[in-house]
C-alpha cells in the first residue's frame, strides 16, 4: 500500500451523482415489540469503503444482517445496482454478489486454504473434486490480494495467526465475482500488525472497485479505512457522509447521543448554511 | 493406495515451520513472497519431523504400534508362534472385520459423533445376509443377499442418523439404545441363548459368502494382481503428483512419491509372500491371499475417494472441524450427518457378514458379541488416528488400526493365559484405546485446535 492520506480521493467521487452499488431506503425492523432500526437510509458506492459505527445495541448487526440475507426488513426497499430487490437468503446474497465476513469467521480449522476457500461451492470434474483448479484460482486470489505471508495454501487453517486467517476468510469472501463485502469487526483481536495486514487489504478490495461495508468499533481504523462513515444511534442512521465531514469527536457525539454539538448532522454540501 | 494420492493435498511440507514462523515473527513474515515451497526431501522430512512433535503425524505412529505389537508378541509367545504364516494370515482374516467396522465408524467420528451400534448392527447384517442365502428358505443368490443386507443395514443407520440429525439427539444415546435394540433382536433371530445360524461349504451359492474369508485366491494370481494394483496405483500417483508439479501446485519431492509407491509395493510383497506359504501340511495344501484381502482393499478405495475427493467427504471434515462454518457455506448440516449414519451402519453390515464367513460360515450367539465389536471398532478407529473430536482422520487410519487390535486381540489369545485369557481380551486392547484417546486429546492441545469448550 502506498496510500496513506488520510482523505482519499474516493471522498469526493461519493458526491459525483453516480448510482451508488447498493441503496437502502426506510428499513424498519422490529424483532416482536422491540422495534431495532427506524426507516434507516444507507448508501454503499462501488470502489469505496463504507465505515458503519454504532454503539452496542444501536442496530449494526441487524442493518448488516438484513443486507445480507439472514433478516427481512419489515418496511422499505434495498435497491441493487439501482434495481429494487429482495433478500431472503444468504443464497439470494451470494447470488447478487454481496458477500459477508462474519467477526467469529466461520473456517473450519481441519481444512487447508484453498477448501476453506471453496467451502460449498466447491469445482468438480467427473463429479470430483476438482483440487488442481481450485488450488490454483485460491493461489490467484490471493497473490491478487497479496496476501502473502502463507508459506503455503495447503497448510490447515488451524496452524495460521489471527490476521493470517482474518485475511483468508476476506479473501474468500472477495472470490466469487463479490461485489459487495461486508465485514464485521475486521480487526476485534488482532494486533497491531496484524490489524494493519487486514485494513491493506480492505483497501485493496476497494481499489479493485468493490464496495465495502466495514462494521467497527474501533475509529483509528474507520478513519484509517474508511472514505465515508455511516453513525447508527439507537436503530436510526444520525450521520452519513464522507469521511472529511467528521472528526473523532463527532463521530463518538454522534454514536452517544445522537447528534454532535447539539445539532443532528448536516450534509457536507449544505453546511453553508451554518452561520 | 488411494488413499496415498488423498495424503498428498492435506499434508503440507512445511506447514509446522510456517506457523512457528508466523507465531514469532509475523513482522518479518509480511515481505516474504509465496513461492513455491522448498521441496528436497531432505527438507521435507525436517518439516514432517515438526508436524510428527506437533501432533498431525498421519499413519507413522500406527504403523510404529503394529511393529512394536508384532516384536513384542513374538518374544513373549510360547514358541514365537506369533509370526508364523498360518497365525499372520489367521490375523489378517480377524483383523479385516475390525478394519471394515473401524472404517464405518470412522465418518461417523470425522463428523465429532459416535455410533455405538456397529457391532450389533454388523451382527443384524450378518444374519440377515446368511438367512437370505438358506436352503431351504428364501435361497436368494448370494450378491443380492449382500446389497439386501447392505440396504437394510443402510436404512437402520439412516433411522438413527435422523434422530441425532433431525431431533438433535445425541449420538452417544441414539446409538447406544441401538446397540441394545438390535443385540437383543439378534438373539431372537438366532433363536435363543444357544442359537446358531450357518451357511454351508458345499452349496455353490453359499459357499461364495463362506468364502469371503475362507476363500483364497491361489499365489500365481495373487502375485499377478499385486503385480497389476501396484503397476495402475503407481503410474497413477506418479503422473498425478508430477503433472500437479508441472502446474506449480504443492507437491511433495518426487524421491518421496517414489518412496511411497516402494513401501506399498513392499507390504503388498509382504502380504502375498506370508500368504503363499502353505499353511496346511505337505498332502493337503494350504496356501493363497484369503479373497477379504482385495475386498478390504476395495472398500478402503471407496472409503478414501468418497471422504477426499466428493463434496460429501469435504463436507463431513468441515462439519467435523467447525459446523458453523459449514452451515453458513450453505451445506445442509442434516443430509450429510443422516448419510454419514446410514453409510456407517452399510459398511457395518459388510464386516458382519465378513464375520460370519470368518467363523467358518457359522453365527452362534456365544461367538457373536456386539459389545466386543463395538469397543474394537472404535478403538481401531481412533488407535489408527481417527480424532474422537471430528475432522481428523482416514479410511486407512481405521484399516491400520483394525490390523493393531486384530493383533493384540490373537496374541493374547496365544499366550496360553487360561482363565486370564479372556478378560486380557479387553484389558489390552482398552489400555491401548485409553492411550490412543490420551495422545489424541494431547496433541490436539498442542495445536490449539481443540474447539470444544
Amino acid at each position: 500500500m502506498t496510500e496513506t492520506n488520510e482523505a482519499p480521493d474516493g471522498a469526493s467521487r461519493s458526491s459525483d451523482g453516480v448510482e451508488p452499488l447498493l441503496k437502502l431506503r426506510g428499513i424498519d425492523k422490529h424483532f416482536g415489540p422491540v422495534q431495532a432500526l427506524y426507516g434507516v437510509n444507507l448508501d454503499l458506492p462501488a470502489g469505496q469503503v463504507t465505515g458503519l459505527c454504532g454503539d452496542n445495541g444501536a442496530g449494526k448487526s441487524v442493518l448488516t444482517r438484513c443486507i445480507a440475507g439472514v433478516h427481512q426488513p419489515d418496511h422499505g426497499q434495498i435497491y441493487f445496482e439501482g434495481r429494487p430487490v429482495h433478500i431472503r437468503s444468504t443464497r439470494d446474497a451470494s447470488a447478487l454478489g454481496i458477500e459477508t465476513v462474519y467477526q467469529d469467521l466461520a473456517l473450519a480449522d481441519n481444512l487447508d486454504i484453498v477448501q476453506n476457500m471453496f467451502l460449498g461451492r466447491e469445482l468438480l470434474r467427473h463429479r470430483l473434486l476438482d483440487e488442481d483448479s481450485m488450488e490454483r484460482r485460491a493461489a490467484e486470489t490471493l497473490s491478487t490480494l497479496r496476501v502473502t505471508t502463507v508459506r503455503s495454501i495447503r497448510q490447515p487453517v488451524a496452524s495460521l495467526s489471527g490476521g493470517q486467517r482474518q485475511a483468508v476468510a476476506v479473501a474468500k469472501a472477495a472470490m466469487w465475482n463479490s461485489k459487495l463485502v461486508l465485514l464485521d469487526e475486521p480487526t476485534a483481536a488482532l494486533g497491531v500488525v496484524q490489524t494493519r495486514t487486514v485494513l491493506d487489504l480492505v483497501k485493496r478490495l476497494r481499489d479493485q472497485g468493490l464496495a465495502v461495508m466495514v462494521i467497527s468499533h474501533n475509529l483509528n481504523d474507520v478513519f484509517e479505512v474508511a472514505d465515508r462513515i455511516a453513525v447508527l444511534h439507537l436503530g436510526r442512521m444520525v450521520a452519513e457522509g464522507p469521511t472529511t465531514d467528521f472528526t473523532r469527536q463527532s463521530v463518538v457525539e454522534y454514536m452517544t447521543t445522537g447528534s454532535a454539538n447539539g445539532r443532528p448532522f448536516e450534509p457536507a454540501g449544505s453546511a453553508s448554511v451554518e452561520g | 493406495m488411494t488413499a496415498h494420492s488423498g495424503e498428498t493435498p492435506t499434508e503440507t511440507p512445511g506447514a509446522r515451520t510456517a506457523v512457528d514462523f508466523a507465531a514469532g515473527h509475523e513482522t518479518a513474515g509480511a515481505d516474504v513472497p509465496a513461492g513455491p515451497l522448498a521441496q528436497s526431501l531432505r527438507q521435507y522430512f525436517r518439516a514432517w519431523g515438526l508436524q510428527i512433535r506437533s501432533g498431525n503425524s498421519g499413519i507413522l505412529p500406527v504403523v510404529l504400534a503394529v511393529v512394536l505389537v508384532a516384536v513384542v508378541f513374538e518374544i513373549i509367545t510360547p514358541e514365537h508362534a506369533f509370526l508364523r504364516p498360518s497365525n499372520l494370515v489367521y490375523i489378517f482374516g480377524l483383523s479385516t472385520v475390525y478394519m471394515v467396522l473401524a472404517m464405518a465408524e470412522t465418518v461417523v467420528l470425522l463428523l465429532a459423533e459416535i455410533d455405538l451400534s456397529v457391532g450389533a448392527v454388523a451382527l443384524i447384517g450378518g444374519v440377515i445376509a446368511f438367512k437370505l442365502v438358506q436352503q431351504p428358505g428364501p435361497g436368494w443368490p448370494w450378491w443380492a443377499a449382500i446389497l439386501a443386507t447392505l440396504a437394510c443395514c443402510g436404512v437402520i443407520g439412516a433411522l438413527q442418523g435422523t434422530l441425532v440429525a433431525r431431533l438433535k439427539i445425541p449420538s452417544f444415546v441414539v446409538t447406544l439404545g441401538g446397540f441394545l435394540l438390535f443385540s437383543g433382536i439378534l438373539v431372537v433371530i438366532l433363536g435363543g441363548a444357544n442359537g446358531s445360524l450357518s451357511v454351508s461349504s458345499t452349496a455353490p451359492n453359499q459357499r461364495v459368502i463362506y468364502d469371503l474369508v475362507q476363500g483364497l485366491i491361489p499365489p500365481v494370481a495373487g502375485w499377478v494382481a499385486l503385480a497389476v494394483v501396484v503397476g495402475i496405483a503407481g503410474a497413477a500417483l506418479w503422473l498425478r503428483a508430477s503433472a500437479r508439479r508441472r502446474q506449480g501446485l504443492v507437491t511433495p519431492p518426487a524421491s518421496l512419491i517414489a518412496i511411497r509407491i516402494a513401501l506399498v509395493a513392499l507390504v503388498g510383497v509382504a502380504v502375498v509372500l506370508v500368504c503363499a506359504v502353505n499353511r496346511g501340511t505337505a498332502l493337503v495344501a494350504v496356501a493363497g491371499v484369503p479373497w477379504v484381502i482385495p475386498i478390504v482393499f476395495v472398500v478402503l478405495g471407496a472409503w478414501t475417494l468418497l471422504l477426499q475427493r466428493t463434496r460429501f467427504g469435504r463436507y463431513v471434515y468441515a462439519i467435523g472441524g467447525n459446523p458453523e462454518a459449514a452451515r453458513r457455506a450453505g451445506v445442509s448440516l442434516v443430509a450429510i450427518r443422516t448419510w454419514s449414519f446410514a453409510l456407517c451402519s452399510a459398511t457395518a453390515g459388510l464386516g458382519g457378514i465378513l464375520l460370519g464367513s470368518f467363523f467358518y460360515g457359522q453365527y452362534s450367539t456365544n461367538t457373536s458379541d456386539p459389545g466386543q465389536l463395538v469397543l474394537y471398532s472404535v478403538g481401531a478407529s481412533v488407535i489408527g488416528g481417527v480424532s474422537l473430536f471430528g475432522g481428523r482422520g482416514k479410511a486407512i487410519h481405521g484399516v491400520l488400526g483394525g490390523l493393531l487390535i486384530g493383533g493384540i486381540a490373537y496374541g493374547v489369545s496365544l499366550l496360553n493365559l487360561g482363565p486370564l485369557a479372556s478378560p486380557l481380551e479387553y484389558i489390552v486392547p482398552g489400555g491401548v484405546l485409553l492411550a490412543a484417546v490420551l495422545v489424541d486429546v494431547l496433541s490436539r492441545r498442542g495445536t490449539g485446535s481443540v474447539t470444544r469448550v
